[in-house]
């Protein structure tokens, strides 16, 4: 009887942290689902009929462009930086500063990393006036900062710190013993990135690039404030979907739309993880 | 190693980290730049875009919304996270995996997606209950909840939470005691570190703001960018410089023994590690 009652009793205590989570995060989940298969009286499935309008496809696709490009250029500009990193004193107060920047760096993004590169690069940056007095007018064809081209530019600068700080633990784990072995068996530089290093490295390095693809394909803030106009990537469109007239018309075209986006980052998210616990497997 | 692979290898390091350095402190450096800008061409430097920053009213009016935001999301966010921790660990064990997965849940959930679910109801709030700016921060400790969670059960596993709660209620005490005279002193840190993460967090909010139509301190930055850019970019700078103090006080804060600074370090680490959270 009494520890029935205790029972009851203690589960009162997480109440207030489930009720508040119920409402603000599986109730707006719930709102999604619901309301992308939802219609007047019944189950549709025209909200995902309408995907196909010629603009939802291609902001899908530049998306899907822009994600691959940034992610591949992150991981390999950040693998030179990890490799960099982890060549030099473990203990030293640089790789410190380094690798704390990085945790600060992979975290800045959206409206005030936007204007930084306006500020660098952009048509009124010091850079540019300059360089456009001397015959390097790299505008000469439009400005591209605006553009898909310069999110792809712009998003590196988050994407090379993240994947500093997920790609390091694994660069850490190569011994240098190993290449000692490889040596003493008679392999050079290149076996030993072929046949060791790169096999042991590469799920992680996989891993890494799918969790750097997710992470640009639901950016969204650094896209707005840098395109006025129009939108290029489907983050831009749920958007306009969700404040535009057409929006008020068609409320279950957002929640389609963020349907897909995040089955898509579901799916590269459980390649991540899988990818992770092989890499675990060899490096810890 | 070889003389010559040594060689190198140095300088492969010094020309990344040189060329990578050029590239993540160029934009920072010319935002100091540009906002230091006088009118014409080969004016001198001057401060007038940062004292112009006061004479838009629209823009205080969002620096003060997102001071407030800041301020309610992260007490609040530690008011309900910190109880329940504490809670689950004396008294719900089983509970600690569901507590724990629900609270890193929105890491994996983009923000641009959470407020498509996030957009109606607003809207029916705005109409039923209030539309102020402030309810933001129902939302915006959805953001915070992962950040502040792991920070808050570094400080939890640091302490044995069992033993001090029962010497503390053999002694007479209530829970409230408990809670407030033991538990908090003893975590104060991770707290700290849980509240500067949330504040950092909510001042580089945009994504939602923007999409429920609510005016915080980044969704006017970026209005009047469209006018006046020079002063939109030093308030830029400024809250960048105020984030980045954040942060560097989250890796410096009171940490004299060594474990706990390896603890606030990678905490700073895990914060910019995750996708889709955050501010992107």
């Amino acid at each position: 009887m009494m520890g029935g009652r205790r029972l009851s009793l203690d589960w009162i205590g997480a109440v207030p942290f489930l009720g508040y989570v119920a409402l603000f995060l599986f109730l707006p989940a719930a709102i999604i689902v619901a309301g992308a298969f939802a219609s007047e009286g019944g189950v549709t499935l025209i909200n995902f009929a309408n995907l196909s309008r010629p603009y939802i496809v291609s902001a899908i696709v530049s998306s899907v462009i822009l994600s691959a490009v940034t992610a591949v250029g992150g991981a390999v500009l950040g693998a030179l930086l990890t490799y960099a990193i982890a060549t030099g004193n473990p203990r030293s107060t640089f790789r410190r500063v380094v690798t704390s920047a990085c945790g600060v760096l992979a975290q800045f993004g959206g409206v005030t990393l936007a204007f930084a590169f306006i500020a660098a690069i952009g048509p009124a940056s010091a850079v540019y006036v300059y360089l456009s007095q001397h015959h390097l007018d790299y505008y000469a064809s439009g400005v591209w900062l605006y553009d898909l081209r310069g999110l792809e530019l712009v998003y590196l600068y988050f994407q090379i710190p993240l994947m500093v700080l997920i790609f390091l633990p694994a660069v850490d784990g190569i011994k240098p013993q190993w290449r000692e072995a490889t040596e003493s068996l008679g392999g050079g530089t290149w076996s030993y990135w072929r046949y060791v290093a790169g096999p042991l490295l590469a799920p992680a390095f996989l891993g890494s690039t799918l969790l750097l693809f997710a992470n640009s394909l639901s950016a969204y803030a650094t896209a707005a404030a840098l395109i006025n106009q129009g939108g290029p990537i489907l983050p831009l469109q749920i958007s306009n979907a969700i404040t535009s007239e057409v929006g008020l018309h068609e409320p279950g075209f957002a929640k389609a739309q963020a349907v897909v986006l995040i089955v898509i980052v579901a799916i590269v998210s459980v390649l991540y993880a899988v990818l992770q616990r092989r890499t675990a497997r060899w490096l810890q | 190693m070889s003389r010559s692979r040594r060689a190198k290898l140095q300088l492969f390091r010094v020309v990344t980290f040189v060329l990578l350095g050029a590239f993540f402190l160029g934009p920072i450096w010319f935002m100091f730049e540009f906002s230091t800008r006088g009118v014409g061409e080969n004016s001198p430097r001057t401060l007038d875009a940062w004292k112009e920053i006061g004479t838009y009213p629209d823009l205080v009016a969002g620096i003060v919304a997102s001071l407030q935001l800041a301020v309610i999301t992260s007490v609040g966010i530690l008011v309900v996270l910190v109880p329940t921790m504490v809670w689950v660990r004396l008294r719900l064990p089983r509970l600690r995996r569901v507590i724990e997965s629900i609270s890193l849940l929105p890491l994996t959930i983009p923000a641009i997606v959470l407020v498509v679910g996030f957009s109606p109801m607003y809207q029916w709030m705005g109409i039923n209950l209030s539309d102020s700016i402030l309810t933001l921060s129902l939302a915006y400790a959805i953001l915070v909840l992962p950040y502040a969670y792991r920070a808050l059960d570094a400080g939890l596993a640091a302490i044995d939470v069992k033993t001090l709660s029962e010497a503390a209620r053999s002694l007479g005490a209530g829970w409230f005691t408990v809670m407030w005279r033991v538990i908090v002193p003893n975590i104060s840190s991770a707290l700290l570190n849980a509240g500067l993460l949330s504040v950092a967090l909510v001042l580089g909010e945009y994504t939602i703001a923007n999409n429920l139509l609510y005016p915080n301190l980044q969704v006017e930055i970026v209005s009047l960018g469209r006018t006046n850019a020079g002063v939109s970019i030093a308030v830029a700078v400024a809250s960048l410089l105020f984030a980045f103090v954040l942060l560097v006080a989250l890796s410096f804060v009171g940490g004299q023994r060594g474990g706990r600074r390896r603890t606030r370090e990678r905490l700073v680490q895990t914060f910019g590690r995750d996708f889709s959270g955050g501010t992107r």
